[in-house]
């Protein structure tokens, strides 16, 4: 009992609350990241991929020239290359968008681990480097994801780019017969979005100070689930994702507290939470209409 | 169907593999190995003896499940990617009831038992997963990527709690009935599990032709809407897709229970469930060709591991990866999206 009292305690704390942040961070860039691509009517599966090559990137850079700004942006620039690959599927090809998200995000697993042994000749760990480490408050990264989010709201709902995107993923014939390309918007929408998931994964790496095989663990997925709770709103998305976070954070906690509870069930904790969610939140928003067609 | 969409799927397929050859020679060279000699290596090590043949057809069998698994619920416009959740339900609960049986019990009653116990497994997730696409409206994607991690996180829960036996992550050892004895190819893992793969395949095929189910299938994949003015229920028609690709992938973890560990394992199959993705999509879907696809994708498995000395062995998953993104674009649009209303 003394020990829930002890867990229920150390979640008022400002270190829980940097926990929270720190874990939200790429849940919020990769579903603000896919909330933008769906918006404008491309499927965003690929959200896996683009954390997971956006970490190995900032890791990669990170280690070779030492500095965090070069590293970020390497994540950025990694998660548009992934970004390039679908839209090019997508728009062009008339390729099916969920098969392709899935085929990118095999081959982001397979292309990092190899390109680890390649490089470095280690299978699970890139060399360790500075990075940002566990520091939260001072951490580029952490005001960078919340000016991040900040505009992926305000360009979404108040720009004209946001109506033009709003308008590819909702009516593409009407939105082309005004004058707007279709396709173009939606490559503007991929890429942009696919460079604040690839700085999501930088996050990933940076906080540990290296690159781990497949460290993004099926985050992708679950910022996904998040996209669709939030109702494709970027607002809602992003309350969605720090209450991952909330959810992710109070587990390591419980693990740490000894509350009792088995840990391989507690581990599990977010996984349910977005299950649950998913399977009673209906009609809190609905797809974008031409969400998965092309043109 | 006609000659002409045989020789046009034909193509795809040979584009996609070109691709993957063509990929995995860069990948080769960036790595500072020639691409000539590890293609050699990678040939000779799975067709040059009994042995090789007899690996690819050990790897090649649960891969001709995991392959179904996926083709069957795509026929509907649903991606089954829920392959290895499914298959860890199925062989844990298949490994509990084959475990269980009496010592004595002869190979007519038991392996019926076990593999009839592994379909019901693994068809509860999927159809845990349909019933939450078509009645919950969540897609299925994310909902089976969810429950794989929750899947996983329960069998290793259940195994340390009571299942598993000794210090291990193993759980006991089913009786000499509830297994598959070896084919015999030179000491190699191939077992007559492989005939379950082949008659799954038979009846798939079946299924999908000749079945008022699979005319149901193919009629939502072709259009919810036009499926749903025919009288078809559709909500129902996703959900029984699922279920059959759930029991398909259950067949696939009964066979690393019952051909090869003899018992459930921490990790065990892992990969192939996703792996069976690309099986699918280059056989485009068709029972037969789930067959040869899956022979294709066991050989560059077993040949990874024998070139491993080479090329790092994680260039199979590359290749794997390029094959399905290349039918991907080849495929043209396959799934469908929405709520159990659309």
């Amino acid at each position: 009992m003394s020990g829930v009292l002890e867990l229920v305690g150390s979640l008022l704390t400002v270190a829980f609350l940097a926990q929270v942040v720190r874990i939200s961070v790429p849940y919020l860039l990769a579903a603000l990241g896919g909330a933008l691509c769906e918006r404008s009517g491309v499927v965003d599966l690929a959200l896996e991929a683009k954390l997971l090559c956006g970490a190995f990137a900032a890791a990669v850079v990170g280690h070779d020239t030492g500095s965090v700004a070069l590293a970020i942006v390497a994540g950025a620039a990694a998660g548009m290359a992934v970004g390039a690959v679908q839209a090019l599927w997508a728009i062009r090809l008339g390729a099916d968008q969920i098969v392709t998200g899935v085929a990118l995000n095999l081959a982001a697993y397979g292309l990092t681990r190899y390109l680890l042994q390649v490089r470095y000749g280690q299978g699970a760990n890139s060399p360790r480097f500075d990075g940002i480490g566990a520091e939260v408050w001072l951490s580029p990264l952490v005001w960078l994801a919340a000016l991040l989010t900040a505009g992926a709201i305000v360009v979404v709902g108040f720009t004209r780019l946001g109506l033009r995107l709003r308008a590819a993923g909702e009516r593409p014939d009407a939105t082309a017969a005004a004058g707007v390309p279709v396709g173009r918007t939606r490559l503007v929408a991929v890429l942009l979005g696919s460079a604040l998931a690839g700085v999501g994964g930088a996050q990933l790496s940076l906080s540990v100070n290296g690159f781990v095989a497949e460290m993004s663990a099926g985050r992708g997925y679950v910022a996904l689930a998040a996209v669709i709770m939030g109702g494709w709103r970027p607002a809602w998305v992003a309350a969605v994702c720090l209450a991952f976070g909330a959810a992710e954070a109070l587990q390591a906690r419980m693990q740490g507290a000894g509350t009792g509870l088995p840990p391989e069930l507690v581990r599990l904790l977010p996984y349910v939470v977005a299950l649950v969610l998913l399977a009673t939140l209906r009609g809190r928003g609905r797809p974008p209409a031409a969400l998965g067609r092309p043109e | 169907m006609s000659a002409r969409r045989w020789a046009d799927e034909l193509a795809a397929a040979a584009v996609a593999l070109l691709a993957a050859t063509a990929a995995g020679s860069l990948l080769m060279i960036l790595a500072g190995a020639s691409p000539l000699e590890v293609w050699r290596t990678l040939a000779a090590r799975t067709l040059g003896d009994a042995y090789g043949v007899g690996q690819v057809i050990f790897r090649a069998t649960p891969l001709v499940l995991t392959g179904l698994a996926v083709a069957v619920p795509l026929r509907a416009g649903l991606f089954n990617i829920g392959g290895e959740g499914q298959m860890i339900a199925a062989a844990l609960a298949c490994a509990v009831v084959g475990a269980a049986l009496p010592a004595g019990t002869p190979a007519v009653v038991a392996l019926p038992v076990v593999l009839a116990v592994a379909m019901v497994g693994g068809g509860a997730v999927g159809a845990a997963t349909g019933a939450l696409r078509a009645y919950r409206g969540a897609h299925e994607v994310i909902v089976a990527i969810l429950l794989n991690a929750i899947l996983g996180g329960v069998a290793l829960w259940l195994g340390n709690e009571w299942l598993f036996v000794g210090d291990g992550t193993r759980t006991a050892t089913v009786v000499e009935g509830a297994r598959f004895g070896e084919l015999g190819l030179r000491g190699s893992g191939a077992s007559w599990s492989v005939l379950v793969a082949l008659a799954a395949a038979a009846a798939v095929g079946w299924l999908e032709l000749r079945s008022t189910a699979g005319h149901a299938w193919r009629m939502i994949g072709g259009g919810p809407d036009a499926a749903r003015a025919a009288g078809i229920d559709v909500a129902r028609g996703r959900l029984t897709a699922l279920a059959a690709g759930g029991a398909l992938a259950g067949l696939a973890g009964a066979h690393f229970v019952l051909g090869h560990k003899h018992a459930f394992e921490e990790g065990l199959g892992r990969g192939q469930g996703f792996l069976g993705v690309a099986v699918a999509l280059l056989a485009q879907g068709r029972p037969a060709a789930i067959v040869l696809s899956a022979l294709v994708f066991g050989a560059l498995a077993q040949g990874g591991l024998g070139v491993a000395e080479l090329v790092p062995k994680e260039l199979v998953d590359v290749l794997q990866a390029v094959v399905v993104l290349v039918a991907a674009a080849t495929l043209g649009r396959v799934t469908t999206i929405g709520g159990g209303r659309r």
